[in-house]
């Protein structure tokens, strides 16, 4: 068990790696950097910011004259490269600070770290996720179970046709929609903002949507297909009630295909709430993701980048621990 | 054996409920624009106004008429759902076909190799790659004097990046199929025969999986029209003027306010992109069990 946590983890630092690699060079090789714009800034100006947000800098130029001394090229082989770093230097200057936990200043957000920015906003995205993932979850089972066992009426039917249509009316749907009947219309929840409990209720129904959906889906033919078992149908000729057939004896066979499934749910969430927080008005690292393509704010970028893979990949990892902790049939050694 | 599956299709109501309103999605997309008034799509001083006779679907902010604008979103977000998903489509059978055949390590890299990326946020990568690129690809395409193509060059890219994301269960599925094809006797007796590998794969083993593709080419093209509205949406994926249900949902949503409602701006849209997206999952559904009997319920 503890090998494969391990091995897992291995595997979160490569993914990271090669995320960051990714973006980073995305972004950098991309025409158009964080200080173009319209007017062209006099070349002092230029180098200073440079300075100032790392891409060239004393201490850089030492550390390159290091590696290229380890290389074998000699004392002036960094002198060639020009004034600026090229983008091989800023590459690993990025990654060892990176090492030490520093995610650098905001480009695009003065004199404010990008640490400091997502201290203050991935909270917030948090409670939004969390309120979505247990509505998803808890609903989705519910509903999925409650048509499984009223099989071939009209509860089974009216959820499932619910099921799809919450499938076809994705947040950027249904949030706008909800957003004008219950918060403009009726005026009972606010229409967006932040602050209060009334404030997580729209929005957090309108991420979970399709995906209760999912889940309800998922849930009813699995625990379709339970039903149909041999020791269900003991547990019903030892004459206990419907109730505890399904949901103490079928559910806990049942619920495992749903288990597999927080994985993806939760990534799914996760790229869900940068449109939730648009729509809503929320102040969670989404708005941020946005903004910092837009503005080419690549260490921005980078960070939120990292905290949505790390997030993904620790939340596939405690799917899959779940999993073969309720099956132990199922053997972890992937 | 093809009346079969065309029969037990037709005797699936939502199925064919689906298909009905897909082709008229489709038709409507396709000839719609040319039938309508060609000033439809000019800016106006006729802003907001509610729907009448004159414009069924009321106007925009610009005063152009959304009727006119929604069926052009319906072209550009099917065209980008057909294009990416047939793109998705070549992809995964290629990878699915590849690693299923080949079997054993390779097969099992193969697959380590899909897990990864599944345990990757595609869509948050993809959105960058978008961004950075769209610049570099206009400019290919004027440098190959493609000029005509310059002003589509986001669509060009964004098309071919969805496909690039959403190939993985294609892939997946068909590593199944062909693990289970593979193993059954008319394939044994096309190897002793002497067939090459080539030809067993295409004229033994594609064929058997015809039907499985279907369906999840049905269930692919929905989802790449949400990828896409989702990025359109946010801004960084079709850009206005250009129309895709995305931009339209996105402008809907920036009117809702509490002075004066233009539910028109945002119920057009949604009303026929969620009808597409309904029909796709009715007859992608209908498809599976019509094709494949034995995951009949």
């Amino acid at each position: 068990m503890a090998a494969y946590i391990f091995r897992r983890f291995l595997s979160l630092l490569a993914v990271l790696f090669c995320v960051v690699s990714i973006t980073f060079f995305l972004i950098r090789l991309a025409p158009g950097g964080p200080f173009s714009s319209e007017r062209k800034i006099p070349a002092s100006i230029e180098k200073q910011l440079l300075l100032k947000y790392k891409l060239d800098g004393p201490e850089g130029r030492a550390m390159g004259e290091r590696l290229a001394r380890k290389l074998g090229m000699g004392a002036g082989a960094v002198e060639t490269t020009g004034a600026v770093f090229s983008v091989g230097e800023q590459y690993f200057l990025y990654l060892w600070d990176l090492l030490h936990g520093d995610l650098r200043l905001s480009t695009k957000y003065k004199n404010r770290t990008v640490n400091e920015l997502l201290a203050q906003t991935l909270p917030v995205s948090a409670l939004l996720g969390g309120a979505a993932f247990f509505i998803a979850a808890f609903a989705g089972v519910w509903l999925g179970s409650l048509a499984a066992a009223r099989h071939h009426t009209a509860v089974d039917a009216a959820s499932m046709l619910a099921a799809l249509f919450a499938i076809s009316a994705p947040a950027f749907i249904s949030g706008p929609l909800l957003v004008y009947y219950f918060g403009l219309k009726l005026g009972w929840l606010p229409v967006g903002g932040w602050g209060s409990w009334s404030c997580v209720i729209l929005p957090a129904i309108t991420l979970a949507g399709p995906y209760v959906a999912y889940v309800a889906r998922l849930m009813r033919t699995s625990m379709l297909e339970v039903l149909g078992q041999d020791y269900i149908r003991t547990a019903r000729a030892k004459g206990l009630p419907e109730r505890v057939v399904i949901y103490k004896h079928a559910l806990k066979a049942a619920i495992l295909p749903v288990v597999s499934y927080l994985g993806p749910l939760a990534a799914n969430l996760l790229t869900g709430s940068i449109v939730v927080e648009t729509i809503f008005n929320i102040p969670g690292a989404g708005p941020f993701f946005v903004n910092s393509i837009q503005n080419r704010d690549g260490f921005l970028l980078g960070g939120v980048v990292i905290v949505y893979c790390t997030l993904l990949v620790l939340m596939n990892l405690a799917a899959d621990l779940a999993y073969g902790f309720l099956d132990r049939r199922i053997k972890l050694d992937a | 054996m093809p009346e079969t599956w065309w029969k037990r299709l037709r005797r699936d109501k939502a199925a064919v409920v689906g298909l009905a309103v897909l082709s008229f999605v489709i038709l409507a997309a396709a000839a719609g624009p040319p039938l309508l008034p060609a000033h439809s799509a000019d800016l106006t001083a006729n802003q907001f106004a509610g729907p009448s006779g004159g414009h069924p679907f009321g106007t925009d902010l610009f005063g152009r008429d959304v009727l006119y604008r929604v069926l052009e979103g319906a072209r550009i977000s099917l065209l980008v759902g057909f294009s990416g998903a047939c793109i998705s489509l070549f992809i995964g059978v290629a990878y699915g076909l590849a690693a299923g055949y080949s079997g054993g390590r390779r097969d099992a890299l193969m697959m380590r190799g899909v897990e990864v990326l599944y345990s990757i946020p595609r869509l948050i990568i993809i959105l960058i790659f978008i961004n950075a690129f769209d610049a570099t690809v206009a400019r290919w395409f004027q440098q190959a004097g493609l000029t005509a193509m310059v002003g589509y060059s986001r669509i060009v890219i964004l098309v071919l990046s969805l496909g690039l994301i959403e190939w993985l269960t294609m892939a997946r599925i068909v590593r199944g199929q062909v693990l289970a094809l593979k193993s059954l006797q008319f394939v044994d007796a096309a190897r002793s025969l002497g067939q090459t590998h080539a030809r067993i794969i295409l004229r033994h083993i594609l064929p058997n999986m015809a039907g499985i593709i279907v369906v999840y080419l049905t269930l692919t093209i929905p989802a790449v029209i949400l990828d896409e509205s989702f990025l359109s949406f946010l801004g960084l994926g079709i850009q206005p003027p250009q129309a895709s249900w995305g931009v339209l949902l996105s402008d809907g949503a920036q009117v809702v306010n509490p002075v004066r409602s233009y539910w028109w701006l945002l119920v057009f849209p949604a009303i026929a992109m969620s009808a597409t997206l309904l029909a796709f999952n009715f007859l992608g559904d209908g498809l599976r069990d019509a094709l494949d009997p034995r995951e009949r319920r």
